[in-house]
């Protein structure tokens, strides 16, 4: 418990120190979604049919940036090994790591999804269940983008081949995700879909911290 | 030969070289005899649908090629799991030599698709259960090719694949099911291994011949491909040297 | 054809076109490998006829 509380500590500590790396994927939020509104001419219609949709792809999108700098850092001072390799067990320093990106980005965005969704004329009605896909979903993300960040780490370019291995693993998500509230948004019950989102990320808390130190340990023998 | 040997003798590339000498032949005559069979049955002798005329023949490479697409991906995911518990050479070998094979036919898959669409349903492509999976598919097999191309180290590249082709095999079910309560304007599956198929019999038994045919195709090419990349990796060695030398490639 | 005979032959020349692709890929990867391996074979046994260090 204190390995991982240790850990979290650090992250912390290095995340309040650079709060503008922090901001930046959720400036990049709102960013992406002043273009959709100027693209589709404004209208409370179309962007309140589309809100969920811009909402949730923004979201993937804003958290595959925050997802590159998780290990980077630590990889560029050589700190990267000790957590891997020395600390036992090994996935506790990973799983700290993880909480930790999830916090400053995954709940911080759904912390500022209300603003998005007064933006984008997003029904008050669904607004709670946007919320919720959103608590239930973030994690699996934050999960699941590790292991694509672990397995780039160190490569040049990273960035966007990141992007191409993360994203089509971040397929169900987006679309029990979008789907729940647009399915709420016509008028039925979409308890089913966030279910779903819960046990992706329940799954993923199990069985990707043993992925992202496998893929850590891979990267660190270049 | 026991389970255990067996076992024991896979992981020696050598082994498995001189042992699927005619592998490729093997496989490579049965693909031609069962597809140019099923091919010609299924475009001149099956009869025309009641529905769709004859655009259903295109069947008989659509199903095949969709089917092969998803099952060389679990041979990937399978192949990265034994490369990374029990650090098979050729479990890594396997991996990197599917990846060509599932990626031409998994973008078949979607332009038979596509090109069946278009005159049985009216549209080209439509986003339902079947043709979003394979396309995430694609993206899949596209992000290990992407992956092995950007790591420089070959043994470290292989491994950074199987982790990736192992979390892709873990995703594909979750993909399939999340995609499939979308509305669905695909059929039905027309060929499943356990259900009686809802057509004539001399409607899908060329479909099963050609299944049959392509799934020798893939085992021709994998054989073919994995003999070749044994001799590249084993090249410092002397009896890759002796193939070379006598001209026996 | 009943008018769909462009659809038909457009799906399986392409599936012809892609599993020809695969199959004479192998070939000619085979081929210029053996030619490749043939000639740095021939070029380590004139080096080392010659004297010369071959072991990398």
């Amino acid at each position: 418990m204190t390995l991982f509380v240790g850990q979290l500590r650090r992250e912390f500590i290095v995340m309040f120190q650079s709060l503008e790396e922090v901001a930046n994927p959720l400036v990049f939020l709102f960013l992406g979604i002043t273009l959709f509104a100027l693209a589709t001419g404004g209208g409370p219609d179309v962007l309140a049919d589309y809100a969920p949709a811009i909402i949730w792809v923004l979201v993937l999108l804003a958290n595959l940036l925050s997802l590159e700098g998780m290990f980077r850092r630590d990889y560029e001072d050589g700190t990267l090994e000790q957590l891997v390799l020395l600390a036992r067990p090994g996935f506790v320093p990973v799983l700290a790591k993880v909480a930790a990106h999830w916090l400053f980005s995954g709940l911080a965005m759904t912390l500022l999804v209300p603003f998005a969704a007064l933006l984008l004329y997003l029904p008050t009605s669904a607004l709670f269940t946007l919320l919720m896909t959103l608590l239930a979903g973030t994690p699996a993300l934050s999960l699941i983008g590790a292991v694509g960040a672990a397995l780039t780490v160190g490569l040049r370019r990273g960035g966007v081949l990141l992007a191409l291995l993360v994203l089509p693993l971040y397929v169900p998500i987006l679309i029990f995700g979008a789907g729940a509230v647009l399915q709420q948004m016509g008028g039925m019950e979409s308890h089913a879909q966030i279910y779903w989102l819960g046990v992706i990320s329940v799954v993923s808390l199990t069985v990707t911290p043993f992925a992202v130190q496998a893929a850590l340990k891979i990267g660190l023998e270049q | 030969m026991g389970l255990r040997e067996l076992w024991h003798r896979l992981g020696s590339p050598r082994w498995f070289y001189t042992m699927s000498r005619n592998w490729p032949w093997i496989f490579g005559g049965l693909a031609m005899a069962l597809l140019l069979t099923g091919t010609l049955w299924g475009l001149a002798f099956a009869p025309p649908d009641y529905q769709q005329g004859n655009s259903f023949r295109i069947m008989y490479v659509h199903v095949p090629t969709s089917m092969i697409a998803q099952s060389a991906y679990i041979v990937m995911g399978v192949a990265g799991f034994m490369l990374l518990v029990w650090r098979m050479k050729l479990a890594d070998m396997v991996l990197a030599t599917v990846v060509p094979f599932g990626m031409s036919m998994t973008a078949l898959s979607l332009f038979t698709g596509a090109v069946w669409g278009r005159p049985s349903w009216g549209t080209w492509w439509e986003w339902d259960a079947r043709t979003t999976s394979m396309l995430v598919l694609l993206f899949l097999y596209f992000g290990l090719y992407a992956l092995r191309q950007a790591i420089p180290r070959q043994e470290t590249a292989g491994r950074a694949c199987a982790v990736l082709a192992l979390l892709g095999m873990i995703n594909i079910p979750i993909i399939k099911y999340s995609v499939d309560w979308w509305l669905t304007l695909h059929q039905s599956a027309s060929f499943t291994l356990t259900e009686a198929p809802a057509m004539p019999i001399s409607m899908w038994f060329p479909l099963l011949l050609n299944v049959l045919g392509i799934y020798c195709l893939f085992g021709a090419t994998l054989s073919s491909r994995l003999r070749l990349e044994i001799l590249k990796r084993e090249a410092s060695t002397q009896w890759t040297r002796d193939i070379i030398l006598g001209g026996r490639l | 054809m009943g008018g769909h005979g462009l659809y038909v032959w457009l799906a399986y020349g392409a599936t012809v076109v892609v599993v020809l692709a695969n199959v004479v890929s192998i070939r000619f990867a085979r081929r210029r490998y053996a030619r490749e391996a043939l000639a740095l074979e021939r070029r380590k046994e004139t080096a080392q006829a010659a004297g010369l260090d071959v072991s990398a």
